[in-house]
């Protein structure tokens, strides 16, 4: 076992090594875009310090800052953080598992794409917030309700991204596997699937970000807790730098999960970088 | 062809066609064939005669207009299990997510009646017999093409089937890496006794390795000719091909295939 993950160290660092060399003049402009971040920050502090703006409502980045650590400190941004995440994470992985479901069975039973073809085109195209009063309305303002909406906002991504995948199988690989005798489920699992991982992992990145987005458009509407609820009511009772604060750890939120997914994605998908690098 | 019991494959009157614009586009015509057990039969022609459609026909793989295909006495419906396919594009019948040794170990895990410790050790073999030790761990795609093929023919292998069909494996290596694996072909096709039926377009490649050599018409595909090669068992890439016999059976063939084709050839005269 260790040999075998030894064995996919050269690839995935062979396929770093290259990403990195043909990029020499990329890390250069990457500098440039961090030192334009740090840039904005400046003008801002100092738009602040001359009250460029209403000081109430545009605080010096410092500020804001210095509120974020006691926040951190103090452990309430944590307290707000955990039920959000909990939601969050909850409804995605039953959005992804749905997704990939229904997606390899679209894909690979002409039935149940007949049959819920239609059904996922008329549902997909409405906005999640829309249908968020709806469910208010059967699911009341708990976790339930929440977890429900980021479940099925997330799962039509990786649905649409599945059933593409699984179509796009390489009939050859289908065929080979035939003529060793199998099909059905078995075909499904030991085939279609990994043949088709490179589209759902496609699918589960734009989830996650869409997952994200419906945890914190839910907290704001109906919550009690939960980050989404915190910058709300951060702003309806002017603790700007609260606010600030709130909407600045999501943005380190959404920056982390994105750098983690992508670690386990060259991870998992180390043998598609290698394989499409091949076929040039 | 005398009618036989002995043989291992056999296609009876086959026709095969396809639904193509403004009707349908006959690749196959009334094909007879037996093959019998551990021959090394291929099947030549020009390109677009249906060769291809006749060695899907006989895996399994495609559903004859009307005909039978029968292994021993089972009429093919589907891939029978003691038939393996090799396909020309190597690149995408190996698994790619796979590494060499699981690519191999494939058939063998889904046959369920063999033991995990037999699995490994048979396909540490058939790595062995394809020249591959060392390079188990890698995965398809760091190997050179002729490696991959070369894993393409131990993942056939492992299953120790009976027929091993070949749909021109060795078209996309290069003259070198072809010879090598030629020979590599012909000592497996002895030393397992297997039965070969090797789809080429190459009359010299057909001569070369087979036992048997059938050619076949421009579409709608016929047999036309359906000649035994006696050459030495023991066949070397210059001495062998240097043979009168071989010439001659080398000119036999591409004369039918120029005839066909409406060309006049210095070699049929």
């Amino acid at each position: 076992m260790t040999d075998i993950v030894h064995s996919d160290a050269p690839a995935v660092a062979a396929s770093r090594a290259k990403r990195s060399a043909s990029s020499g003049r990329l890390w250069n402009t990457r500098v440039i875009g961090v030192a334009f971040i740090g840039l904005l920050l400046v003008m801002w502090e100092i738009a602040a310090a001359n009250a460029i703006f209403p000081p109430m409502s545009f605080p010096r980045i410092s500020a804001i800052l210095a509120t974020w650590w006691q926040l951190v400190i103090s452990g309430e941004l944590l307290a707000e953080l955990l039920p959000s995440l909990w939601r969050m994470f909850a409804g995605y992985f039953i959005g992804v598992a749905l997704g990939v479901g229904i997606g390899l069975l679209m894909g690979y039973v002409r039935f149940f794409y007949n049959l819920l073809e239609p059904i996922t085109e008329v549902l997909r195209p409405i906005p999640s917030p829309a249908y968020l009063p709806i469910m208010i309305l059967f699911l009341g303002i708990d976790d339930e309700m929440k977890i429900f909406m980021i479940a099925l906002a997330s799962m039509f991504p990786v649905l649409l991204n599945t059933y593409s995948g699984v179509r796009s199988v390489d009939p050859i690989q289908l065929q080979t596997a035939r003529t060793f005798g199998v099909s059905g489920r078995k075909l499904l699992v030991q085939i279609v699937l990994p043949a088709s991982s490179p589209f759902i992992f496609t699918g589960m990145r734009i989830s996650l970000a869409v997952a994200l987005i419906v945890m914190v458009i839910s907290e704001m509407v109906a919550a009690s807790n939960g980050i989404g609820y915190f910058i709300l009511s951060a702003q309806r009772g002017f603790k700007i730098r609260d606010m600030f604060a709130g909407v600045l750890t999501l943005a380190l939120l959404g920056y982390i999960l994105n750098r983690l997914f992508l670690l386990i994605e060259n991870r998992v998908l180390a043998w598609h970088y290698g394989y499409t690098q091949q076929r040039g | 062809m005398p009618p036989s019991g002995r043989a291992v494959l056999r296609v009876c009157n086959l026709h095969k066609s396809y639904a193509a614009a403004g009707g349908a586009t006959v690749a196959l015509n009334g094909i007879d064939l037996e093959i019998e057990p551990g021959s090394f039969v291929s099947i030549i022609g020009p390109s677009g005669c249906g060769k291809s459609t006749l060695l899907q026909t006989v895996a399994g793989l495609v559903t004859p207009s009307s005909g039978d295909v029968f292994f021993g006495t089972t009429r093919v419906q589907e891939p029978p299990r003691d038939v393996v396919y090799v396909f020309q594009q190597y690149t995408r019948s190996l698994f790619p997510w796979k590494t060499v040794e699981r690519n191999v170990a494939f058939g063998l895990e889904n046959k369920g009646t063999i033991s995990r410790h037999e699995i490994a050790a048979r396909t540490r073999e058939m790595i062995g017999l394809v020249k591959l030790t060392g390079f188990e761990r890698h995965y398809p795609w760091q190997l050179s093409g002729g490696m991959q093929q070369r894993v393409a023919i131990a993942r056939a292998l492992a299953c120790r089937p009976a027929v091993l069909l070949m749909d021109e494996p060795f078209s996309a290596v290069d003259a070198l890496t072809r010879a090598g694996l030629q020979e590599l072909l012909r000592s497996l096709w002895r030393e397992l006794g297997l039965t070969v039926v090797f789809v080429t377009h190459d009359v010299d490649e057909g001569v070369y390795l087979s036992s048997r050599v059938v050619a076949l018409t421009r579409a709608p595909g016929t047999i036309a000719i359906d000649i035994p090669i006696e050459l030495p068992a023991s066949r070397d890439q210059i001495a062998t091909r240097a043979l009168p016999a071989y010439l001659d059976y080398r000119a036999r063939l591409l004369a039918q295939l120029f005839a066909d084709d409406g060309l006049k050839s210095a070699e049929a005269a």
